[in-house]
């Protein structure tokens, strides 16, 4: 009967194996980020990274040695002290030196896995003297970079997931993609060898700023200002994801530094400059409605499609737009007050951090869109006031 | 009249025990104050509760088998990732070794039944209603919490009802594991049987006394915690509201004060069976018996200082993450103590490995692995790269599954003859042990990979890269999931239903305890007066 349960099971790990191998996703490692089968860290690119690689390798040594020893024993004993052996149980139960032994050497190996542990995690919270300082802000759900301190002073974007990527996802059959989920419109850029402090907040729930190669993860709290450094030592993209849940979107927030040399970094920032510039947009401008639609669809696609949804209906607890009475109301400053502040506890989450024209438009959108013919037109005056 | 449902002629059971008048029918269990019944319908409760929680899980793995979304959003991706954590904690392990305490603690000490038996018949009940609410929330609108089961604030203020329905839930849990915990502190203080002095009660009463302590101390805190969630949803409170003032850290604080004992209580009763199995099998005395119980007071008390390990990313000064570090590598240290012993119980024993030696020997196996991802895990520096992801969670599977819920099996395929009155049948349980074993680690050994790999946790998608990984365990998980059904159908049901060679009152022939000095099956009344016992406290004499 063995014989018949052992031949199911061989026939049973084929069938196993043979699936597992047609399910193998025809994508590559992707540099900066995951490899594919990866068994191990992300391959080092400052300093702390290596330290903890280090550190890694160094625990699972020694624990592979200790759990090898002891259970070599062990197994040692099953076989040759099992009673279908003639094995006759001997009668000691205690032994106050063995006792004393087996505490006071791992009390020893403990205490010297702690001192590279405690140099390195010393080394790691040292966020003075940081020759660029960024402020990294968790949103739901998306990342904003603040230049705040250093060359590229006063830049800041919002850094997205891409959306064609968010749409696969949803699909259920995403194509083989070798950044999948990990692509964003506007990575940080930053120059390498040069040490930057990454300070993280929330505009709503904890979220965490994290990136592998470069050993840091620092928690995104809202109300709180924490921070991390790191010192890129190569050129390059380099990807984390949020590491917090923080609601639906959670998986769809991704990171992506890309460090650049200096000569490159400079070239960014004044390219950076000039298109904040461009976009100072006159406050007073008068909009038209077709112009109101072609902007309003763009940022809803953008923003509000994820929740709300592309039909407008919502889905659970996010609310319908198609047929809402705030969104029909001649009122616009209603709305208006919704997409600046958020609302029920940040589960419409505020988008203050958008233009004046980019919520004008997205309002005037959905007045106009689906089943919602008000005619209204939103202009960015009056977004600019009700901010006031 | 006996424990087993439905009994087949045991003339024996209408011996000492004979009593009129007692309940049948369902009041027997709905008035049910006899400490076995009570046991009984823990178990089978806590059965119910895996399962549903396993098919949670296989939930879970259904969807993360590819690439890209195929049978739910990522909305309720995190109501099953959080409803799977909160119904195996507190509806699964949780009750599931209350129930064996129920069943063996009396029997074990001497005594007739639990101190105090009708508030036990309280505990049991209340499970109902919390694991209605906990299952039910998926009805709710806006479906079931889903901010994990630590249950974060901010995010969960922005859950709909169904976070209420878990609060109260969690409440009315805590309300019955205070009154158990006090029921088995009592007991055991208490009503020993003359000669059981607490140096010669059986390992799994002194792990179980220690664990209530810790019930008793660490249940309220979370009540704390969730009650300030619930005043802060709508009471108008700002404990984690830092746009009034308050801290979302502090909820992480007050929870892990909770958090971090508690997976000690989910896994002491364990060290408790584990130490009773060994040395039965080994037919040996387990090895250092106080050093046994001084190793288990040091993890319990240790596990109190610790708790900031779940916070490392939080951004608490350099000092903080250094003494939580230290501490928490410590606790290896008697745990270590631990496994030493057992394996020394085992050397030049003389051993069988029947069904429950099997699960003992597995668990002892597969738990230190568990142990060596903890330290790795405590590391602050090392840490910050494996937090919040895959690594984690191969952890505490490592240690709650392989440890936890193996013991569990172990403790059914050693006490069932007991409780039962028949034998369960022997291959079927090798064939549930390996079974297991090899599918939980296909299920869960992919995951170091994955957590070292970045993969972060509670992710509905995930980079390309990871999928082949991923789809190594969702195979295992099923082949899992389908080991546990096969347990339930072809190995406890008959033996529930009294199918099985009868059990000897010693089925194993070096087990000690008072448990092995009563019939199997167990008569309903036992120990109705208090036994004489030998100097051991092991058997009964005239």
């Amino acid at each position: 009967m063995m014989n018949n349960i052992y031949r199911k099971f061989e026939k049973a790990c084929i069938a196993l194996f043979a699936l597992g191998s047609t399910l193998a996703w025809a994508v590559n490692d992707l540099p900066g980020g995951p490899a594919v089968h990866q068994l191990n860290l992300h391959p080092p690119v400052t300093k702390i990274a290596e330290e903890q690689v280090w550190l890694h390798w160094f625990m699972l040594i020694i624990c592979t040695v200790i759990f090898v020893s002891v259970f070599g024993v062990m197994f040692y004993s099953i076989w040759k002290h099992r009673k279908s052996v003639g094995h006759k149980a001997a009668t000691f139960h205690e032994s106050l030196k063995v006792e004393i032994a087996w505490t006071v050497v791992p009390f020893v190996i403990v205490i010297l896995m702690a001192l590279p542990a405690t140099k390195a995690v010393v080394a790691s919270k040292d966020t003075s003297n940081a020759d660029l300082t960024i402020k990294a802000t968790g949103y739901q759900w998306k990342w904003g970079y603040d230049y705040i301190k250093g060359e590229g002073e006063g830049i800041g974007f919002i850094s997205t997931l891409d959306n064609a990527q968010r749409e696969m996802s949803n699909s259920g059959k995403p194509e083989p993609t070798d950044d999948y989920l990990l692509k964003v419109d506007n990575p940080l850029v930053v120059p390498v060898n040069q040490k930057v402090r990454i300070i993280t907040t929330s505009n709503d729930v904890i979220h965490s700023f994290a990136v592998n190669s470069f050993g840091i993860k620092q928690d995104a709290i809202p109300g709180f200002v924490r921070d991390t450094w790191f010192r890129a030592e190569k050129t390059g993209d380099f990807h984390g994801q949020c590491q917090e849940l923080c609601g639906k979107e959670h998986a769809y927030m991704p990171i992506h530094v890309k460090v650049v040399s200096a000569e490159e970094y400079t070239a960014w920032v004044a390219d950076q400059n000039k298109k904040i510039a461009a976009k100072q947009e006159d406050p007073n401008k008068v909009w038209t409605m077709a112009d109101l639609m072609q902007k309003g669809e763009k940022v809803y696609t953008a923003n509000c499609q994820a929740c709300h949804q592309a039909n407008g209906k919502g889905m659970g607890a996010i609310k319908p737009l198609d047929g809402a009475a705030v969104v029909l109301n001649a009122d616009h400053v209603k709305q208006i007050k919704v997409l600046l502040n958020g609302q029920n506890n940040q589960t419409m989450p505020a988008w203050k951090q958008l233009s004046d024209s980019e919520i004008a438009a997205v309002i005037s959108f959905t007045k106009n869109n689906w089943s919602n013919k008000t005619g209204q037109m939103v202009q960015p005056a009056e977004v600019h006031a009700a901010r006031q | 009249m006996s424990a087993v449902l439905h009994p087949h002629g045991h003339g024996a059971d209408h011996g000492h025990d004979d009593h009129h008048g007692a309940p049948h029918g369902w009041r027997r269990w709905v008035y049910a104050t006899n400490h076995k019944d009570i046991g009984t319908l823990y178990l089978l409760f806590a059965f119910t509760m895996l399962i549903i929680g396993g098919i949670l899980a296989l939930g879970i793995r259904a969807e993360l088998f590819q690439p890209g979304l195929q049978f739910v959003n990522p909305e309720l991706f995190n109501q099953l990732t959080t409803m799977h954590g909160l119904i195996m904690v507190f509806g699964a392990i949780m009750p599931a070794f209350v129930g064996f305490a129920n069943w063996m603690i009396p029997l074990q000490i001497g005594a007739a039944d639990m101190a105090f038996a009708r508030m036990n018949n309280f505990s049991f009940w209340l499970m109902i209603p919390a694991a209605l609410l906990l299952a039910g929330s998926f009805f709710m609108p806006g479906g079931a919490p889903a901010g994990g089961w630590t249950l974060y604030a901010p995010l969960s203020l922005q859950m709909g009802p169904s976070m209420d329905a878990a609060i109260f839930a969690l409440h009315i849990l805590g309300a019955s594991s205070i009154m158990g915990s006090i029921n088995i502190i009592v007991t055991i203080l208490n009503m020993r049987a003359p000669g059981m002095t607490l140096m010669k009660m059986p390992m799994f009463v002194w792990t179980w006394l220690i664990t209530a302590y810790l019930l008793i101390a660490v249940m309220p805190v979370l009540a704390g915690a969730i009650t300030m969630t619930l005043t802060d949803r709508h009471f108008g409170t700002t404990f984690f509201n830092p746009a009034a003032g308050g801290d979302p850290v502090m909820f992480q604080h007050i929870f892990w004060f909770f958090g971090h004992p508690e997976v000690y209580i989910m896994i002491l009763p364990a060290f408790g069976i584990v130490s009773q199995i060994i040395p039965a099998f080994s037919r040996k005395k387990l090895f250092g018996y106080a050093s046994m119980v001084y190793a288990t007071s040091s993890i319990a008390i240790l596990s109190f200082i610790v708790w900031a390990h779940h916070m490392y990313t939080t951004g608490m000064p350099v000092t903080g993450q250094l003494f939580f570090m230290y501490a928490t590598m410590l606790i290896s240290i008697p745990t270590g103590v631990k496994v030493f012993n057992w394996i020394a119980t085992m050397w030049r024993g003389s051993m069988t490995f029947e069904t429950p030696m099997l699960f003992a020997v597995g668990f002892i196996f597969v738990f230190t692995m568990g142990g060596f991802t903890g330290l790795i895990l405590a590391m602050a520096p090392i840490d910050l790269q494996l937090q919040d992801g895959y690594y984690v969670v191969a952890h505490f599977h490592y240690v709650l599954v392989a440890g936890s819920l193996f013991t569990m099996f172990a403790a059914f395929y050693y006490w069932s003859p007991k409780w039962t009155g028949v034998m369960y049948n022997e291959t079927r349980g090798k064939i549930h042990f390996w079974w297991t074993l090899i599918s939980f680690n296909v299920t869960f050994f992919p995951m170091h990979f994955l957590g070292l790999a970045g993969m972060p946790r509670r992710y509905a998608d995930y980079p390309m890269q990871f999928a082949d990984f991923n789809a190594l365990a969702s195979v295992g998980a099923f082949t899992f999931g389908i080991a546990q059904v096969y347990f339930f159908f072809f190995v406890v049901l008959p033996t529930m239903r009294g199918k099985g060679e009868p059990a000897p009152q010693r089925p194993w022939e070096a087990a000690e305890g008072l448990e092995w000095e009563v019939p199997s099956p167990a008569p309903f009344h036992t120990f109705e007066t208090p036994p004489k016992l030998n100097r051991d406290a092991t058997r009964i004499v005239a």
